[in-house]
């Protein structure tokens, strides 16, 4: 049982890691593999804060009484990391209304076959 | 019992992501998207990272939200039928992730204290930021203090991001006609609800943006709630009106401004003497000079990401109207 508790969240990690990863190699909508790839980068979110829990440990916020905190740093990279990647997901948004707007399409497969044809 | 709640907590988030994969309706994917990202927000809390949560429960619940089903209205809501056989990409992936679980073994065991992430640089800033930057929230100080320079950049990829939605969409400017019959104005109990929660929404951006040295928040979730508060705003009462509270040709003014704010501490305190972003030369007293230091870059992140997130959505709702119009 402890072995399985020392590893779960690693696992969960790697399987939306996988989920995420799956979507943006299978999806032919190109919306559906920015929520793919969304959910790979906050499976890595999840990987990041895992490791900076400590059992029995608070919120790295001084209170009276805690001797033992959990470990800043992954929140600070990850906390940024949020924010620039919802930015990133806007500009990938726009992309994609340019493409349906110059192709009429945002199905991989049909446009693809449009570039072909020029 | 926190062992138990991880355990169910993360089975449903593996369960959503998963739902994802088989759905074709797009506003669905999209909705549970935003389920994803709450479910995430509750394990970063009960992970102890309170700002993280904080900060994925008003950017992926929310704006990310907001702004795929913007791309839903203009690009369609169904997924066409895959006809490739989904073989190949099964095997990659499972191979990938066979190799991935067999990595994780060699982890550290989840949540000792002596696990090697926690024995560099960590225990510094756990036991000494208190005492040299003086504020409770060690994260704040991590973030605005000790990593200032990498905060400045992450703050400039936001910006950059706008700069590359912008010249994409294109801005929209005031004086264009804009349909009559945006927003949801028919709707009397969201537009009043949406009244009475809009002051609110702001005075807590606003709390969280000052409040933030001492509990969970900072420029970022300031930012980003603001933001929110706003685009409650253009959704109910149509875009229009917003523009008349906050146009988009102030909002471009707003977020290079929150950076040049940012900047110009660490110039001033070169100047001081120091070396860039340095606040011990601030202020006679080094602490003193932290705090002034680490308040006036938050403003400057909170209004960077507050004009950003706010002008993003603007670029697409007004594609949304255009496109409505035609």
């Amino acid at each position: 049982m402890t072995f399985i508790v020392d590893y779960y969240n690693y696992w969960i990690v790697v399987f939306l890691m996988m989920t995420g990863f799956f979507i943006v190699i299978s999806a032919n909508n190109l919306v559906k593999k920015i929520v793919g790839l969304n959910i790979f980068q906050t499976s890595v979110f999840m990987l990041y804060i895992t490791m900076g829990k400590v059992s029995g440990g608070t919120a790295p916020i001084v209170a009276e009484g805690v001797t033992q905190y959990s470990n800043p740093l992954p929140h600070v990279l990850i906390l940024t990391a949020i924010v620039v990647g919802v930015a990133t997901t806007a500009v990938g948004l726009s992309l994609i209304i340019r493409i349906k707007r110059a192709y009429g399409t945002v199905e991989e497969n049909e446009f693809k076959h449009e570039d072909e044809a020029i | 019992m926190a062992v138990l709640i991880d355990l169910v907590l993360l089975a449903m988030l593996a369960i959503t992501a998963l739902r994802v994969i088989f759905l074709k309706d797009l506003f669905a994917v999209v909705m549970l998207f935003g389920i994803y990202s709450f479910l995430s927000a509750l394990i970063f809390v009960s992970l102890d990272a309170v700002d993280v949560a904080f900060t994925e429960a008003a950017v992926g619940a929310g704006i990310s939200t907001v702004l795929m089903l913007g791309t839903l209205a203009l690009t369609g809501r169904t997924e066409k039928e895959n006809k490739h056989s989904s073989l190949l990409p099964i095997l990659v992936v499972g191979v990938t992730g066979a190799a991935l679980v067999y990595g994780t073994l060699d982890m550290p065991p989840f949540g000792r204290a002596d696990n090697p992430v926690h024995e560099h640089v960590a225990p510094r800033y756990i036991e000494e930021s208190p005492k040299e930057v003086g504020l409770p929230n060690m994260v704040t100080s991590v973030l605005a203090s000790y990593r200032g320079f990498d905060t400045l950049g992450e703050t400039v990829v936001v910006f950059a991001a706008a700069i590359g939605v912008f010249s994409l969409l294109g801005i929209r400017r005031e004086n264009e006609n804009l349909s009559p019959e945006s927003g949801f104005k028919a709707h009397r109990v969201l537009r009043v609800i949406s009244k009475l929660l809009i002051p609110m929404v702001i005075l807590f951006a606003l709390y969280v943006q000052f409040h933030g040295d001492f509990g969970p928040g900072g420029g970022f979730q300031a930012g980003v709630i603001a933001a929110a508060a706003f685009i409650l705003y253009a959704l109910t009462f149509g875009l229009p009106y917003a523009f008349a509270v906050i146009g988009p040709r102030f909002l471009q003014l707003l977020a290079p401004l929150g950076v040049l704010l940012y900047a110009s501490v660490g110039l001033y305190s070169m100047a001081k003497g120091g070396q860039f972003l340095d606040y011990n030369q601030l202020a006679a007293d080094p602490i003193a000079g932290q705090h002034y230091g680490i308040i006036i870059i938050e403003l400057g992140v909170g209004i960077t990401v507050f004009a950003v997130m706010l002008s993003i959505f603007y670029a697409f709702a007004s594609q949304v109207e255009r496109s409505n119009v035609q």
